[in-house]
């Protein structure tokens, strides 16, 4: 019986193994591992070009943000060798690149120019001046807003308006009669949601995470002023429910003319101004605000990026993909067929000295808030850590979740701003003390 | 003596029942019109039911961006291959547990359910590095094995319960008549308990299909399942909620379908032996 059992189990497993896909017509082939949004899935249809060039085939596994991001982290760490090239981003970049996970990318071509990079881009991607991935596209944050609102309101937003105009332009323009919101602004628990907003917020209101001692500093002044201010705003002229709205809530009420203001990532800026926006023709752009008399904005920079994992079997393949899809060709290539405004943005110093990118409405305004941000400068006072809307140290992405379900919880009314503050000062302290920092 | 029923209060029933019913498969009618919307009317706001301009564009668009038939095949595969798999595993198990029961029987059955208690992502690392050492890494073999082993405690609870239902004297009088352990469990128990292994077939393959946590982790390429193809498709920077939806329908639509046939089935087998 057992002997009979045990075959069919075998035979079963034989079978399924039997299935397998067939040999490999193509002398390489890459593995690539994506996220899923638009300026990845264009590069996705181009791939064939560049397997016609090379003779290189290309797989692509595209997951969603947070799937992408467990998937590629529990593979390197384990060094299992399923892909030859991830995209991530400027958090996981310089400790990966310090725990030398990835491959230095310090032999580029003289073509590939990789000076060209614009130098914010190059130093979130860098470890100790070695670049270990190469920037797809780069990304701030700036202020998004209604024109025709704005003038109608007898309101002009100046190009580096401050929180106090804000609050103001947001009251002139609210009007709940119409369903419109003065403004819109994340309040959707997570670290890359809500959470990098209101860090970005506490900078621009003089607030840190850390003091140079890696003590939490969620117990000043200048995080209660920043967490009441956005509080009240948001309770007074937000749209209902915004503690749950993230990018995708914001974008979508911002379409349909539901929103006087929304501040978020530039790359929103070709969704608002494209064929689903139905106020695509009054749209302007202006930087991050920051509370008077502060001189950081609260504007962060963010890129998703092409590194090649240690260990991968085709390190030069994968160099070579590298370059061709993060090349000025490329970005001359995606123009000629699909325009300006559809080109990968945030990425290179040349494509912004381009005549033709810069009739682009929100080109300049784009270049402005990335050189305005500065991950090794983030905040007022000094810190340890180097990254603005986040703290490139491994605990933050778990600890800053926490915290950021704390403050969700007070922009939902079920805790006070006070409360929500103590709380995020524990947890905060509580992580720092296990890891050892203090 | 059981009470009549009236025209009324079966009204009432019918009534409620479609109520019921709507109200659980609403969510999966929403994402089916959703994917025949436009990615502009598919967050229109009131939200638009019928009233739409009925496109196919976000099935043309999906059909070209991905390769669909592979995902499905591997789905197949690994749903079907970790069934038949779990019942070889199960129905031995299951015959022992039912029929030469053990004073620790009891114990172990409820120990082999509390395996379920465990979240996921607490083994995830041993799993990756087991599956690297083994070479199983996004190979559908690997996934056969890992979705057996998740389902295989429901399995054998299932089967035990139906096995219990049997009357152990009819296998007594097939091993007086000369069967062997053998022949007692192929064709003496096995056509008894074909309601009950038909339907924890069934499950079993509808289990194996919707699960998204070791599908998308173990695999990359040529074993990725259906959940990759839907994971593919969503994306928290963008509005592309009527290609996710064409996607989710399309990889919804065959267990859907297989769901729709076999619902008299699946309702007896998971009934069974619910009266006594």
């Amino acid at each position: 019986m057992i002997r009979k059992t045990s075959l069919g189990v075998a035979s079963v497993l034989a079978l399924v193994a039997g299935t397998s896909a067939s040999a490999d017509a193509h002398s390489a082939t890459l593995t690539i591992a994506t996220v899923n949004n638009g300026d990845m899935i264009r590069m996705q249809g181009y791939t064939d070009q560049f397997t016609e060039q090379t003779g290189i085939a290309v797989e692509w596994v595209t997951l969603e943000e947070n799937v992408l991001r467990q998937r590629v982290t529990t593979d390197i760490t384990t060094k299992g060798g399923q892909f030859d090239i991830m995209t991530i981003g400027m958090y996981e970049t310089p400790i990966w690149g310090a725990n030398d996970w990835l491959v230095p990318l310090d032999d580029l071509s003289a073509e590939y120019d990789v000076d060209d990079i614009l130098p914010a881009m190059r130093n979130g991607l860098s470890h100790d001046g070695t670049l270990y991935a190469a920037p797809f596209y780069g990304e701030s944050s700036m202020v998004m807003y209604r024109t025709d609102l704005m003038e109608a309101a007898g309101l002009e937003m100046p190009t580096d308006p401050s929180w106090q105009f804000i609050r103001e332009a947001a009251a002139a323009m609210d009007d709940p009669a119409n369903d419109i919101n003065g403004i819109c602004l994340r309040g959707k628990a997570g670290w890359g949601e809500g959470g990098a907003f209101i860090t970005v917020t506490g900078n621009s209101f003089g607030a840190r995470w850390f003091d140079e001692d890696w003590n939490a500093q969620f117990d000043q002044p200048e995080w209660a002023e920043a967490l009441n201010f956005y509080v009240n705003l948001m309770n007074d002229y937000g749209p209902e429910g915004y503690a749950t709205n993230g990018f995708n809530e914001n974008l979508s009420l911002f379409n349909q003319g539901k929103c006087g203001m929304w501040i978020d990532a530039t790359v929103a800026a070709s969704f608002v101004t494209g064929d689903d926006s139905t106020v695509a023709d009054s749209v302007g752009f202006a930087l991050a605000p920051n509370n008077e008399g502060v001189e950081k904005r609260a504007n962060w920079l963010w890129a998703w990026a092409l590194a090649i994992p240690a260990g991968t079997q085709q390190e030069a393949e994968a160099k070579q993909f590298i370059e061709w899809a993060t090349s000025k060709d490329y970005i001359a290539l995606v123009a000629a067929n699909e325009g300006w405004a559809n080109v990968p943005p945030g990425a290179r110093t040349s494509l912004y000295e381009t005549p033709e990118y810069q009739e682009v409405p929100f080109a300049q305004m784009t270049l402005d808030s990335i050189n305005a941000a500065d991950p090794n400068n983030p905040t007022v006072d000094p810190v340890p850590y180097v990254g603005i809307q986040f703290v490139a140290i491994p605990e933050f992405a778990g600890m800053a979740t926490e915290v950021s379900q704390e403050f969700s919880a007070a922009y939902a009314g079920q805790q006070t701003v006070e409360e929500a503050l103590e709380k995020a000062q524990a947890i905060t302290n509580e992580v720092m003390e296990a890891a050892g920092y203090q | 003596m059981a009470r009549a029923v009236t025209p009324r209060r079966k009204l009432i029933n019918t009534g409620a029942a479609w109520a019921v019913g709507l109200l659980i498969f609403f969510p999966i009618l929403w994402t089916i019109l959703t994917s025949f919307k436009s990615e502009a009317q598919a967050i229109a706001s009131p939200p638009i039911l019928f009233n739409f301009d009925w496109t196919l564009e976000n099935y043309g668009v999906v059909m070209e961006r991905s390769n669909y038939a592979r995902f499905l095949w591997n789905s197949i595969i690994i749903a079907g291959g970790s069934t038949i798999l779990g019942l070889i595993v199960a129905v031995p198990a299951a015959w022992s547990m039912a029929f030469v029961p053990s004073r620790r029987t009891k114990d172990i059955l409820l120990w082999m359910l509390s395996t379920k208690m465990l979240p996921a992502v607490g083994v995830l690392y041993p799993i990756y590095l087991l599956f690297i050492q083994m070479g199983l890494l996004d190979s559908r073999a690997g996934l056969v094995i890992v979705m057996m082993l998740i389902n295989l405690p429901i399995i054998i609870w299932m089967l035990y319960t139906y096995f219990r239902e049997i009357p152990v004297e009819i296998l007594e009088a097939a091993r007086m008549d000369g069967a062997t352990l053998r022949e007692e469990v192929l064709y003496i128990l096995t056509p008894m308990a074909i309601p009950g292994i038909a339907s924890t077939m069934l499950l079993n393959f509808i289990l194996a299909w919707n699960e998204a946590f070791w599908t998308l982790n173990l695999t990359a390429v040529d074993a990725a399942p259906l959940t990759a193809f839907i994971a593919s498709y969503s994306s928290p920077e963008g509005l592309f909620f009527a290609k996710l939806s064409a996607a989710s329908t399309m990889a919804i639509a065959p267990i859907l379908i297989l769901g729709w046939f076999s619902q008299k089935q699946l309702v007896r087998g998971l009934t069974f032996g619910a009266v006594k």
